[in-house]
């Protein structure tokens, strides 16, 4: 995740303190992801260093000092916001691993593998849908982050579901020859029977 | 495979709504015989929700409509608020289905030619209760959903999702115990479909045990407790889960 850009954002509202900055991100984000003040300023200093944010005073440091954005950070900002993030690869996933490798591991039931990750997966929807109930209800930044959150694991669990049905087929299925080029000759008399 | 594994559940007869025990359901003659249900066990509390999740053909439907005395198990016991519906007498039986279980469908299936309170009090009216006490309950159920304003209106003068909440509140009217959904959300988008998720929710916070049969992951994580169907058995379930603060807990997600 960008935390730059996202204070940049957040400094594109007008002027404003390193610690104001942490408690609005975090406030922002439904307080899914925190961050320390440490971080905060050490990336205020690097947007200071690119010219993408400037601060007032010169000798003040620590909480005292107050950055706002620059015309070059407000481009930065607008480019980074119409970026689409790097897709293209899949990811390297553990789950996706843990499937294909059990279904060839002599032994083991695969669909039960499946399905205690299911389990797993379900348990953690049914949280974040908890927080639906709650917190989310007069918070849009976190009812945002939860719905994220909710759709990238009804994915997986989707995953899941058609990775048991494909096995399943697969198992129940004669294995099929391994496929032959169709002769070409045989093509033309059944075309020349009809 | 018979070890008690994810099919078993502990049961206590004593507080459970509905109640299946050992249900199976076959349609047809061997040697094409269909088995719809092959020995499901499941125990729904007061105030609980449990979504029953599973591929087409995994018996989803066929568990419900047996839990809402539809139809009737090949073999096993269903007990809803601790009566045996098995030799029921047929008048009692649809009594108690009048009264006791309330049903929300996919399609809402809500009578064109009633206003929004009379279709929301049409069960109690069906029931022999008196009109005016029947549109009182009526009216109290479109408040809790959010819809008393709309009482007057026609179902094809409502959104699809105002239609959803009076199929709702016909569910719950009077003195429900037992709410059975088949797909409640139907062609809902996400967002009005959570909506339709959150006040059964709601409707079981307030003392109700509802079954609600999905194969959609997000409105079945609604549930307090998701229960897996597979070929017509309980391949898994899921734990109450707890609460969501050990979400927020920093660190603890990355």
């Amino acid at each position: 995740m960008s935390v730059p850009h996202v204070l940049l954002a957040l400094l594109a509202e007008g002027p404003k303190y390193g610690l104001q900055l942490r408690e609005e991100f975090e406030a922002g984000t439904g307080e899914v992801w925190p961050l320390n003040v440490g971080q905060v300023y050490k990336t205020l200093g690097r947007l200071e260093r690119d010219g993408l944010a400037e601060s007032d005073g010169t000798g003040q440091d620590g909480p005292q000092k107050r950055f706002r954005i620059t015309p070059r950070g407000e481009e930065a900002l607008a480019a980074w916001l119409r970026t689409t993030p790097d897709l293209t690869s899949p990811p390297r996933d553990e789950l996706v691993m843990k499937v294909l490798v059990a279904a060839r591991v002599p032994g083991t039931d695969v669909h039960e593998v499946i399905q205690a990750h299911r389990v797993y997966l379900f348990e953690l929807m049914q949280q974040w849908t908890r927080l639906k109930e709650g917190e989310a209800r007069d918070d849009l930044g976190l009812a945002l982050v939860v719905d994220a959150e909710l759709f990238r694991l009804d994915a997986v669990t989707r995953w899941l579901d058609a990775a048991d049905t494909r096995l399943r087929r697969a198992a129940t299925e004669p294995a099929r020859p391994a496929p032959v080029p169709p002769p070409v000759p045989q093509l033309r008399r059944l075309g020349a029977r009809r | 495979m018979s070890r008690p594994g994810p099919g078993g559940e502990e049961t206590s007869a004593a507080t459970s709504v509905l109640q299946l025990r050992g249900v199976f359901k076959t349609y047809g003659q061997e040697p094409s015989a269909v088995h719809a249900l092959g020995g499901v066990d499941l125990s729904v509390q007061a105030g609980e929700m449990v979504a029953v999740m599973g591929p087409s053909g995994s018996g989803k439907s066929t568990l419900l409509t047996i839990a809402g005395s539809l139809e009737e198990p090949s073999r096993g016991e269903v007990l809803v608020c601790g009566m045996a519906l098995a030799g029921m007498p047929r008048g009692r039986k649809a009594r108690l289905r009048r009264r006791v279980i309330g049903y929300v469908f996919q399609d809402f299936n809500l009578l064109p030619g009633l206003t929004a309170i009379e279709n929301a009090a049409l069960p109690l009216e069906l029931d022999g209760v008196a009109v005016p006490k029947a549109r009182a309950a009526g009216l109290a159920a479109l408040e809790a959903l959010g819809v008393a304003d709309r009482a007057g209106w026609f179902p094809d003068q409502l959104s699809g999702g105002e239609r959803q909440r009076i199929a709702i509140a016909r569910a719950v009217v009077g003195d429900r115990r037992l709410l059975l959904a088949d797909e409640p959300s139907g062609a809902l988008d996400s967002v009005h479909a959570d909506e339709v998720m959150r006040l059964l929710h709601e409707a079981c916070q307030r003392g109700m045990a509802a079954v609600v049969v999905t194969h959609d992951a997000q409105l079945a994580a609604w549930a307090d407790r998701v229960v897996f169907l597979r070929d017509g058995r309980v391949t898994g379930r899921t734990a109450r889960p707890p609460g969501p603060e050990s979400l927020l807990t920093p660190g603890e997600i990355r």
